[in-house]
């Protein structure tokens, strides 16, 4: 146990960084537009999710509707779907501590726990993903109340901050931009939303854009896929 | 924002963030694989929707003033530039948002 604990507190070092920052800067940005501790602690304690929860400031300040904030919530969180379907062997036989892991499976903590060998023998397999999975959830619930401690308390001139999640997606798309073999899912992304916003304005564009990309993508996979025999 | 509404609505997206991360284990728990339409869309689907939330972040862009696109088109080049050159995530959205920030606090 005190193994596993020392190798998973070592292999979140790097979420630590990251997580405490972008928490920090998700606890500032909700105190700005107006929410408070316990929101931003309830959003990163339940929520758990950075992109969707930076997304949710925009929504709630808005006033949007469930129905909407639950449609980004498929869109942004899709990928999720993925990385369970590849963590369904490593978790199998985790006993109780499963659905916490299944809850808490973030980006990072998939990044940390995917790989095939982790830096612990198999009996304390088990401990080790609890322990990084528990962690990370610490770091960015730490870096969330941090930074709304810092947005109720200190008088700083914060207008501008909420750029934060721009700069994250766009970092974000920069990134797999740079990285991806094929870049026309990203121009369908932005061409459909940038249309949609012309045509329905900013308040309504947003369903009709998500409707758009998906059709617009399960047909472009369709055409690109290989015949293949199953 | 701290009305029931905000609070009913983290409900509903943590709820749906959690069922995005229990249903591959509860749908295909057994053997079964995930449909076609859901792996395909799985590997295209995280580049469009990041460019669809970019757009979302600036939709409130307006051309009749300077002030209402130059900030954020200044910050988004900022931040892209910095990704393209260092590759590093927490200084590409550092150093944007401080760039931005200056921009509409002393600039603008």
């Amino acid at each position: 146990m005190k193994h596993a604990l020392k190798s998973a507190f070592l292999a979140t070092l790097p979420v630590m960084t990251g997580y405490l920052v972008l928490g920090f800067g998700f606890g500032l940005v909700l105190m700005d537009a107006g929410g408070s501790i316990p929101l931003a602690a309830a959003m990163s304690g339940f929520i758990y999710a950075g992109s969707m929860q930076y997304a949710a400031v925009g929504l709630l300040t808005e006033g949007s509707t469930l129905l909407s904030a639950a449609l980004m919530t498929l869109m942004v969180n899709a990928r999720h779907l993925f990385y369970g379907v590849s963590m369904l062997e490593k978790y199998r036989g985790m006993g109780v501590a499963k659905p916490y892991l299944i809850f808490a499976l973030t980006d990072e903590t998939y990044s940390l726990l995917c790989q095939q060998n982790l830096p612990v023998p198999e009996s304390g397999r088990k401990a080790y993903c609890l322990l990084v999975s528990l962690l990370d959830h610490l770091w960015w619930v730490l870096g969330t109340l941090l930074g709304a401690a810092a947005g109720a308390v200190i008088a700083i001139n914060t207008e501008g901050v909420d750029f934060t999640l721009t700069a994250l997606f766009v970092t974000v798309l920069t990134e797999q931009w740079l990285t991806a073999e094929d870049r026309v899912p990203a121009m369908i992304g932005g061409g459909v939303s940038l249309v949609c916003l012309a045509l329905f304005g900013p308040a309504d564009f947003l369903i009709p854009a998500m409707a758009g990309i998906a059709l617009l993508l399960i047909l472009y996979t369709d055409g690109r896929r290989v015949t293949r025999h199953e | 924002m701290n009305d029931v509404h905000a609070w009913l609505m983290v409900a509903v997206i943590a709820a749906v963030t959690a069922l995005t991360r229990f249903l591959p284990f509860l749908v295909f728990g057994g053997e079964k694989k995930p449909p076609q339409v859901v792996e395909r869309l799985g590997t295209v689907l995280p580049g469009a929707i990041m460019a669809m939330l970019v757009v979302y972040c600036l939709k409130g862009t307006t051309f009749s003033t300077a002030e209402g696109w130059l900030p954020a088109f200044l910050g988004v080049f900022v931040t892209a530039g910095l990704h393209v050159w260092k590759r590093n995530t927490l200084l590409s959205i550092v150093g944007g948002t401080v760039c931005y920030m200056l921009l509409v606090q002393l600039v603008f």
